[in-house]
């Protein structure tokens, strides 16, 4: 530490400086207000405002034509007894469930398998990635295709083992275990971000486990996996809630105007319930009240698997293991 | 790569050159693991042992990786090869078209307005992509740069809007754009984006706290005006932030279906993913079982992306990585 600048102390009174401080405070400040004034704008009109309202909505009868009729906690209650909430509600758990490990696995098994691919990595790297750049339309389409239950590729691949597939896009039971293996096909942002931990690893680690004997899986279970930790929460809760969102490719496959052929509650998904109601039905207030057991539900399984990360996420520099 | 080795092994360059008998081994022994036999004859054993085993694994991973690539790709080789092939064999399996045709392309064409749609979307995500970059760059630079009190909770309220599902602030948000007229335009599918958005600017002002605070001091000494400070020094040297910002809303934007879904009412402004969603309601639902016309507009929605990813390949891949590792 050097003595402060006697000379410049004394040649401004203490009372100045003080006031010349908090002027450029104030100063600093009006200008950091003004580069953050965009983001200001949009919270204030479209994030604060709409939560607020979103709130009152869900307290009322709105069908956009006539004003807003109050009827108190009546949407929640009737969201409750709703068979179809429950319906929409249980299959998007279901979805949720059975997909995000499967999910996990996959660009894990992907993501390990690269990281050991040497030089031609970066090609199978985009091979693995493009499906991501698929318009969900278009996956939607491609399930359809695919899946069809006489003549489409997967029941045709089945067949060469003698299975014989059942109808992934008619028969209730299949229509979510279909959704969910055509899900995996876009995996690829996951399998990035894990090689890229993967590559993060010190090369130390395995090299003393080889010194103890230890062959791949070991080395995977034992070294890679904890390692990556951090990274594999990321993507299941990245994961859990887009898939408690799901909408896109469902709605495109099994829902929309014209569509008598395929309308079947085995893809009725708790967001695709929720856009029906808003913008089919016209009712604004019970799908506020909808938006907001979402909301509680995607809160709640957040915090149950940050709580579960506390045990099984492992921080580098943190004896907690 | 060398990790998968054991120390003192070769690395696969050094593999492809035979090794005379006699030759002295490619790594000096100051650099030799302590673990390897003392005799040369025998070193050399253990390392062509290791090494073949090390090239089987290897051939092992690239085989297995082949495979799932097959799988991977099938659906995309598929559908393009889908968009040649005459009405009645769009449903066989074949990769090779049989009859091969460009009639559905013409078809298709003529069908929808396809050009529109491109218009629209090309458009859309433009105007979306420019904005959200440009106004969460300003953002990004203004929690980055400036030093005032409360930024650190101002910052807080920012990623918490992250966790924020779309559905609580979709019904209000269509309430606004109904009041203001603009139902039925495209204004509703990127204005917002003037406004930033909390995830960019994480992402940016992430990158932006790594800039050499020394550039900026320096040029305040001359003279340089806090508008300066952001566009001509901050936005030039964020160029990979900000190429990595736009891909991903080009990605994002293009792809969009559910605001096109409430907010385009006309056939004349559907975006690609609402027009093809409204073939799929006419040429399949509709009890016209016209597939071939619906692959054809799928393949013609999904080429941009595929060129726009090949083109961006490199921030699209250091992106997501960035992006993951931090979160």
């Amino acid at each position: 530490m050097t003595a402060p600048p006697v000379v410049a102390a004394s040649a401004a009174p203490p009372v100045d400086r003080e006031r010349g401080r908090r002027r450029a405070r104030r100063r600093n400040l009006g200008s950091a207000l003004l580069f953050l004034s965009p983001w200001l704008v949009g919270f204030a009109v479209f994030t604060a405002w709409p939560l607020i309202y979103s709130v009152y909505l869900s307290l009322t009868d709105y069908d956009v034509i006539n004003d807003p009729n109050f009827v108190g906690a009546d949407n929640y209650v009737e969201l409750f007894s709703d068979p179809k909430v429950a319906l929409a509600l249980g299959n998007t758990l279901f979805f949720t469930i059975v997909q995000v490990p499967l999910y996990v696995l996959v660009s894990l098994l992907l993501a390990l398998l690269l990281n050991r691919a040497g030089r031609s990595a970066g090609v199978f790297r985009t091979v693995f990635f493009l499906p991501k750049m698929t318009p969900p339309v278009a996956v939607g389409i491609l399930f359809l295709l695919l899946f069809n239950g006489q003549n489409g590729l997967f029941n045709t691949v089945l067949g060469w083992f003698g299975i014989d597939g059942p109808s992934w896009t008619t028969d209730a039971a299949w229509v979510k275990p279909g959704l969910i293996i055509m899900s995996l096909w876009t995996v690829g942002a996951s399998v990035i971000i894990l090689l890229a931990a993967l590559q993060a690893v010190p090369d130390e680690l395995y090299d003393s486990a080889k010194l103890d004997g230890a062959g791949f899986w070991r080395q995977s279970f034992s070294i890679t996996v904890p390692m990556i930790s951090p990274a594999l929460f990321f993507i299941v809760v990245v994961n859990t809630i887009a898939g408690l969102q799901t909408f896109d490719e469902a709605y495109t496959a099994f829902f929309g105007a014209g569509n008598t052929t395929y309308s079947n509650d085995a893809a009725l998904f708790y967001v695709i319930y929720l856009f029906q109601q808003a913008f089919e039905f016209l009712h604004m207030g019970y799908a506020s009240a909808m938006a907001w057991v979402l909301f509680a539900l995607i809160m709640v399984v957040t915090a149950i698997q940050i709580l579960v990360s506390r045990r099984v996420v492992y921080y580098e520099g943190d004896d907690r293991t | 790569m060398s990790r998968v080795l054991p120390p003192g092994l070769p690395h696969d360059e050094e593999l492809d050159a035979p090794r005379p008998a006699g030759a002295p081994a490619p790594h000096p022994p100051a650099r030799a693991d302590h673990r390897a036999p003392a005799r040369p004859e025998a070193r050399t054993a253990a390392a062509a042992r290791a090494r073949r085993r090390h090239l089987i694994r290897r051939s092992l991973i690239i085989a297995a990786l082949s495979l799932l690539a097959l799988v991977f790709a099938y659906p995309f080789v598929w559908l393009v090869s889908a968009s040649f092939k005459p009405r009645g064999e769009v449903f066989d399996n074949r990769l090779i078209p049989e009859t091969f045709t460009w009639d559905n392309y013409v078809q298709v064409w003529q069908a929808a307005p396809l050009a529109l749609w491109l218009w629209n979307t090309l458009l859309v995500t433009v105007l979306a992509a420019t904005t959200v970059t440009l106004s969460s760059a300003m953002v990004a630079w203004g929690f980055a740069y400036f030093r005032f009190r409360g930024r650190g909770a101002l910052f807080g309220v920012v990623l918490a809007t992250m966790m924020l599902p779309g559905a609580v602030t979709m019904i209000p948000t269509f309430l606004i754009w109904n009041a203001l007229g603009f139902v039925g335009t495209l204004v509703p599918l990127w204005a917002q984006n003037i406004f930033g958005s909390a995830f960019y600017v994480f992402l940016l002002r992430q990158f932006m706290l790594g800039l050499p605070r020394e550039f900026f001091e320096a040029a305040r000494v001359d003279g340089a005006s806090n508008w300066d400070l952001f566009w001509r020094i901050a936005l030039p040297l964020s160029k990979p932030a900000l190429a990595v910002t736009f891909v991903f809303e080009v990605q994002a934007v293009w792809t969009d279906l559910m605001r096109a879904l409430i907010y385009l009412r006309d056939s004349a402004d559907y975006t690609l993913p609402r027009g093809l969603k409204s073939l799929v309601d006419a040429f399949g639902f509709g009890g016209e079982w016209h597939w071939e016309l619906i692959v054809t507009a799928s393949v013609i929605a999904t080429v941009p992306m595929i060129i726009v990813f090949f083109v961006a390949q490199r921030q699209i891949i250091h992106g997501i990585s960035a992006g993951g590792v931090k979160g």
